[in-house]
């Protein structure tokens, strides 16, 4: 089992994201010192967290793309009880964060769930009207530091061992749902309701309660996530991380999460978050115009997809769903019951 | 609620038709705004009413919609009309809607005059803009020099996207500007997308590639903010400083770390004061207000109408440590 957590794949794009800081320092001295890379981690933590929440839901064949709402709505949302009520203690904050964005989570996890809305669908709507709620609960208003805590804000820049507390958050999380995946129940679930919706029926596995907890997990990642957002950058308001469920869903198909669900690795999503990473923090330090970046950062996730994507064709371990595809009527008929 | 506005529209219409009949000889001026209950138009009434005070015989009737709407503007302009006033102010919510309602009120020989937000040309005199690019590019320039020894040394600009209209004109002039402050040296432009972590991201790199760099241009909120977090958190207040263009609210944290000492937008208070000194001199028939004219506009000094109709009141306002607190609890 624990070979899953770095295969061949994962050590290929691990040479990748080696090689690109090696070129990168050599165009930006300094950029591989420790102190830099570590920057860079920290930098990278809030998306390697929403990235294995992304994960765990396209593991189902779902996708959630509300995460970046829920992350904007729950900051706000902590940030606004923070101003108001300074008296209330962090980790109450942090646990309302994680259970704002779990509830949210679970509406899109319900809708999927019980409703048969479409993953992409739901979430595309919640997106809307989380960030919609936002706006309604601050009146477009700004929380600004002067308004927040100095612990709210000082806890995630902490630092423990050269490392802020923010990056040894995502560490903390790695490893918790490194276990969950490969360790239990739920996690094993994750992968056969995606990897074969059909065989999970027959083995007893309900795959639409599966869904459900995995948007659940991921909204409550995105709303730990929330916190850690306002407080990394000191203020709230509707537009933060506007754009960033794209970037979870980048991570994991550059980490080789298959889109049609049950197969990659936590290695690969948080290895496919340090990829976009580094990039990010590459491009404002070697000298590029402005005008190239947008472009080079989309061409080098291509090419980094495209790898993986040949990785993907060479394994023959999907007899089961090309077994499957070659009688749809079957699928349809077993992946609308599971959904009811 | 529309039963609400109109029963507060309709009270405050008698409110000051009594009052009218009680001063006669007092010029009415209407000071409408895109909506109550917003700081920064509040502050601008704090203005306004300091001008009528100075002035003597002068009635600043503040006004505006619950909600901002054109719609909910027009009834009021009615009702200013209704009471006679000898002049309206106004901050539009939508520069064509209002035009008819403002262009039956000039023909009841009522001045009207906008500000903040502009009015179509064929709805007003004149246009009073809290500044002009022009000034907005000179007043960068000159938070970068006070941030630096003598007024001499490297900084860089961070923007927002690279095709915004308004950060490019800005960038643009204050390069046309860089001339009149030698010493000063632009060393590169960065866009930060009007990101919080782009922003930020862009700031770190700047302290990386460019060490010499002493400070962070930002004419753009969101850029100033993150600039002075990324500063913050790097360990460099003191040697890095971040200015450019932001509200005093989100700014006094940068303001009191040290990561900012001095960073200008446009005073509210001054704004209302001027609009209030030209609707003024524009009854009195002091001026016309036609492009070209000068207009005296009390302690703001003489304001020049410029092309369209539109005139630039001064240079951004300044903030630092000493009035920034009190700013902050306006807008």
């Amino acid at each position: 089992m624990m070979s899953r957590i770095l295969t061949y794949r994962e050590l290929l794009l691990a040479a990748i994201i080696i090689v690109l800081i090696a070129v990168f320092a050599y165009r930006a001295p300094g950029f591989a010192s420790p102190e830099s890379l570590a920057n860079i981690f920290n930098d990278t933590a809030i998306l390697i967290i929403l990235a294995l929440g992304q994960m765990a839901v396209i593991l189902t064949r779902s996708i959630d793309l509300s995460v970046a709402a829920n992350l904007s709505f729950t900051g706000m949302a902590v940030a606004m009880m923070n101003a108001a009520y300074p008296g209330i203690p962090l980790p109450v904050l942090i646990l309302c964060a994680l259970a704002i964005g779990a509830a949210l989570g679970a509406i899109n996890g319900f809708m999927v769930w019980k409703i048969g809305i479409p993953a992409i669908v739901a979430t595309l709507g919640t997106l809307t009207v989380y960030r919609g709620m936002a706006f309604v609960l601050s009146g477009g208003a700004w929380v600004n530091q002067t308004q927040m805590t100095p612990i709210f804000l000082d806890a995630p820049r902490t630092s423990v061992l050269g490392l802020p507390v923010l990056g040894w958050t995502a560490i903390l999380v790695i490893a918790l749902i490194a276990v969950t995946f490969t360790r239990t129940v739920f996690g094993r679930t994750l992968y056969a309701a995606g990897g074969n919706p059909t065989a999970a029926l027959y083995a007893g596995i309900n795959v639409g309660r599966t869904r459900f907890f995995a948007f659940m997990l991921s909204g409550a990642l995105a709303g730990l996530c929330g916190y850690l957002w306002v407080s990394r950058y000191a203020v709230a308001y509707v537009d933060i991380a506007a754009g960033f469920e794209l970037d979870t869903v980048a991570a994991c198909v550059i980490g080789g999460i298959s889109t049609l669900g049950g197969i990659g690795s936590v290695g690969g999503a948080v290895l496919g978050a340090l990829f976009l990473g580094v990039i990010k923090n590459a491009l404002p330090v070697i000298n590029i115009s402005p005008f190239w970046q947008m472009a080079i950062s989309g061409l080098v996730i291509i090419i980094a997809v495209l790898f993986n994507a040949r990785q993907e064709r060479r394994k023959g371990r999907l007899i089961l769903r090309d077994a499957a595809k070659q009688r749809p009527s079957l699928v349809n008929a077993q992946a609308g019951g599971a959904a009811a | 609620m529309k039963a609400f506005a109109k029963l507060a529209l309709g009270t405050a219409l008698g409110l000051a038709l009594f009052a009218g009949s009680a001063s006669a000889q007092n010029v009415k001026i209407g000071l409408l705004v895109k909506s109550l209950g917003n700081g920064f138009f509040e502050a601008a009434n704090k203005g306004a009413q300091e001008a009528a005070k100075e002035l003597g015989g002068v009635e600043v009737i503040y006004t505006g919609p619950t909600t901002t709407t054109a719609e909910g503007q027009i009834e009021v302009i009615n009702a200013l009309i209704a009471q006679r006033v000898d002049a309206i102010a106004i901050s539009a919510n939508d520069p064509d809607a209002v035009v008819p309602a403002l262009k039956r009120a000039a023909q009841r020989g009522i001045k009207v005059i906008s500000w903040d937000s502009a009015v179509g040309k064929d709805g007003r005199i004149l246009h009073l803009n809290p500044s002009s690019n022009e000034l907005i590019g000179n007043m960068c320039l000159k938070l970068a020099a006070s941030h630096l020894p003598d007024g001499k040394g490297d900084f860089a600009i961070l923007s927002a996207t690279s095709t915004s209209t308004n950060q490019n004109t800005w960038i643009a002039e204050m390069k046309k500007q860089l001339p009149k402050y030698p010493g000063l040296n632009l060393v590169t432009t960065v866009y930060g997308d009007d990101l919080a972590d782009k922003s930020y991201r862009e700031a770190q790199g700047l302290l990386k590639s460019y060490p010499n760099v002493k400070v962070i241009v930002a004419p753009t909120t969101v850029g100033v903010l993150a600039a002075s977090q990324a500063v913050k958190d790097a360990g460099k207040i003191g040697q890095v400083y971040v200015t450019g263009l932001g509200l005093p609210s989100e700014m006094a944290g940068a303001v009191h770390s040290g990561a900012t000492k001095e960073f200008a937008i446009w005073n509210p208070i001054d704004l209302g004061y001027s609009a209030t000194q030209i609707a003024y001199r524009l009854i009195k028939n002091e001026t016309d207000g036609k492009p070209g004219s000068e207009i005296n506009a009390g302690r703001m000094g003489k304001i020049k109408i410029g092309d369209n109709g539109e005139a630039a009141m001064a240079d951004p306002f300044v903030y630092d440590k000493k009035n920034v607190d009190e700013f902050a609890k306006i807008f």
